[in-house]
């Protein structure tokens, strides 16, 4: 009877996500140009042949991913650490601060940051000027643009568990652990870190899964130097129109991430996080 | 008190205020070297504050506290040889009970191999042996406080500090663990300080209480002296039903004092109970301490106080009677006689009128110092 109450997830799980990935990877298998029609031959072969085509875009939005997720738990740590520890009254209104940039859309913000960070805009337009940059420099096309872009969006979606999780964690602990010989760097590793863990993951995963197979942010501040792998699926489904190729791509992504994330709960210790 | 043993704790002059509410009003106070002490007073009296300055987690705004001799000023909890046992138990829920009981010794760099023994043999203490796998979550309330208990013992501090520990424990359990506490207690011969705001709670385990009110300190002194001669008002009434009565201060009579009430009735005090010049005082008597009678049917024995009064309710609740007893001066007085059983003694019906008779060495006077200006 319990059960009852996972028919509704169920069943939506079951509609908008176990049928598609079937018909995609029955898809990944198939045959055959736009024109013509796909069948289905069972032709595994294609899978190698995306890997070994697309191997610098996969391994550079792996790379992208880790190196925002790693560069927003850096930069939302401290931000959620004295939000819900001496956030105080304001606390509430810090929250909103950082949820605020929500009420724009992520196309839109991303497109903003085009102008922001244009060879002759506001920023590097003025510094040029004034002669603290030189001509040359820019910025937009740069792997440091698409990071930058990306660590902004996804900045949320890590400070918001890590904040949950810190505010939740009963501030007595940390007289304890002060009374039983810690000084607050020890208590910090011993007693606050650990506890927020199960924030930390949370916010890992809602950075990295979404940030590996973004297509917005090269799209808008990269170049094809940056190319992410998100970008060539999009590409491959709606410009070659090569459905197995792009089907194929989306599962070794899948596939990719679903190890990462893996390997990470088995790192950070799964008792840990259902505790 | 033991003459000659050390003193733990000294707090002199301690003054702490939190904006503008003096949360601890210039308190002095000597904690012995054993002692089981206790902080006894209503909610918001300043308790805790108290207990946390000594701790260090917080800082006095004036006065001084010395451990072992030892001015603190300053110094954080961690370098404090003294540990709490915290009133929601503040156990660590990512540890085991092991690990939450190892916590001290490990950041003490007590050596590895020594911690499993000490930590078995502190679990066995407090009577939880083969808890060490345990995950905090899966503990009763009552396991959790033996847990906090262990963790803050482990590590023999020389003070420990226990902020209404058993506050979170039902009735029954709290009985059975005083009792236990109390044992342990003399068991590792640390000194106690103990936060509690039920005055049963502290008479049945302190050696001393401390009776607090609005961040000052009433009376200190053993269960029996603060209970059967209660300094103040607010100690006589926080400490059971105090039974007040005013009275005029008249001549001496060998060792006592003879009071005139305002009923015109007169009563005998000890001597020494009355302070310098003071002509109108409270006086008061327990009620347990007080016999009644239905009026003229025993004479009082010799030397015996004893005043008339009307009674206004009787009430029988197993091991005794309860009377409220309305005297000649209007006040209520309120009187415990056991249940004998006796078919001889007729218990007094209300109405009646009864005469309430006690030994004059069982009268206490209350300090007139605040003459109920700041009423409760
Ligand atoms: N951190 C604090 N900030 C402001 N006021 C406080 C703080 N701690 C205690 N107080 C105030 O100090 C007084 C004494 O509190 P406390 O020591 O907790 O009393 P008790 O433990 O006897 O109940 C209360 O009026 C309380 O509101
Ligand atoms: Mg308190």
């Amino acid at each position: 009877m319990a059960y009852l109450l996972l028919l509704p997830g169920g069943i939506w799980l079951l509609l908008f996500y176990v049928v598609p990935t079937i018909s995609m990877l029955s898809v990944s298998l198939q045959e055959g140009s736009l024109e013509q029609g796909y069948r289905l031959t069972g032709n595994i072969g294609v899978y190698a042949e995306v890997l070994a085509r697309n191997d610098t875009q996969i391994i550079r939005s792996i790379l992208y991913g880790l190196i925002t997720t790693v560069a927003t738990l850096l930069i939302a740590y401290p931000l959620a650490y004295t939000i819900a520890f001496r956030g105080g009254r304001f606390k509430n209104a810090l929250l909103f601060l950082i949820i605020m940039p929500f009420f724009v859309s992520f196309i839109i913000r991303t497109i903003q940051w085009k102008f922001v960070l244009a060879d002759e805009g506001i920023v590097l337009g003025t510094l040029k000027e004034v002669g603290i940059l030189g001509q040359g420099f820019h910025v937009l096309g740069e792997n440091v643009a698409v990071l930058g872009g990306l660590i902004y969006n996804f900045l949320p979606f890590m400070a918001l568990p890590l904040y949950v999780a810190l505010e939740k964690m009963d501030k007595s602990l940390l007289d304890a652990a002060d009374d039983l010989y810690s000084n607050r760097v020890v208590a910090f590793l011993r007693v606050t870190f650990p506890l927020s863990l199960p924030g930390v993951f949370a916010g890992s995963l809602l950075t990295f899964i979404p940030a590996v197979g973004d297509f917005i942010n090269p799209e808008f501040l990269g170049s094809p130097e940056t190319t992410m792998i998100g970008q060539v699926i999009q590409l491959e489904y709606l410009q070659n129109n090569d459905y197995p190729e792009a089907a194929a791509l989306s599962f070794v992504l899948m596939a990719a991430i679903l190890m990462g994330v893996f390997v990470y709960a088995r790192l950070l210790g799964t008792e840990e996080l259902t505790g | 008190m033991g003459t000659g043993r050390e003193v733990d704790v000294r707090l002199a002059g301690v003054t702490k205020r939190f904006g503008d509410v003096v949360a601890v009003d210039d308190i002095a106070l000597d904690i012995l070297q054993g002692e089981f002490f206790s902080l006894l007073g209503p909610s918001g009296c300043g308790k805790t504050t108290t207990l946390r300055m000594i701790g260090g987690f917080e800082q006095p705004d004036e006065g001084a506290i010395e451990l072992a001799g030892a001015n603190v000023a300053g110094l954080p909890p961690h370098r404090r040889d003294v540990n709490t046992v915290f009133q929601s138990y503040a156990l660590f829920p990512h540890l085991n009970v092991f690990d939450n009981v190892a916590y001290g010794l490990r950041r003490r760099r007590i050596a590895k191999d020594h911690i499993p023994g000490q930590v078995r043999r502190i679990l066995e203490l407090v009577d939880l042996p083969r808890f060490e796998a345990r995950r905090i979550t899966q503990l009763s309330g009552g396991q959790q406080q033996r847990v906090a208990l262990a963790r803050a013992l482990v590590n023999q501090p020389r003070v420990l500090l226990l902020d209404e520990p058993l506050g979170a424990l039902d009735l029954k359990l709290r009985k059975a663990m005083q009792l236990e506490l109390k044992g342990l207690q003399h068991e590792v011969g640390i000194t106690f300080i103990y936060v509690t705001h039920d005055q049963e709670e502290a008479m049945t385990m302190s050696d001393r209480i401390a009776v607090m009110r609005e961040g000052r300190i009433e009376q200190v002194g053993p269960p029996e002296e603060v209970y059967e001669r209660p300094a103040t008002e607010f100690v006589a009434s926080f400490l059971g039903a105090s039974n007040l009565l005013d009275g005029t201060v008249g001549p001496p009579d060998g060792d006592f004092r003879t009071i005139e009430l305002v009923s015109g009735e007169k009563v005998r005090v000890p001597a020494a109970a009355i302070e310098g010049t003071e002509r109108s005082i409270k006086l008061g008597v327990r009620p347990e301490k007080i016999r009644i009678g239905t009026a003229g049917s025993a004479s009082p024995a010799d030397g015996d106080n004893a005043i008339e009064g009307t009674v206004r309710d009787a009430t029988f609740v197993g091991v005794s009677n309860v009377y409220a007893v309305a005297t000649r001066d209007g006040h209520e007085v309120t009187v415990y006689a056991q249940n004998l059983g006796t078919s001889t003694d007729r218990p007094p019906a209300p109405g009646e009128t009864v005469t309430l008779t006690w030994h004059p060495e069982h009268t206490f006077v209350v300090s007139g110092r605040e003459g109920g200006a700041d009423g409760e």
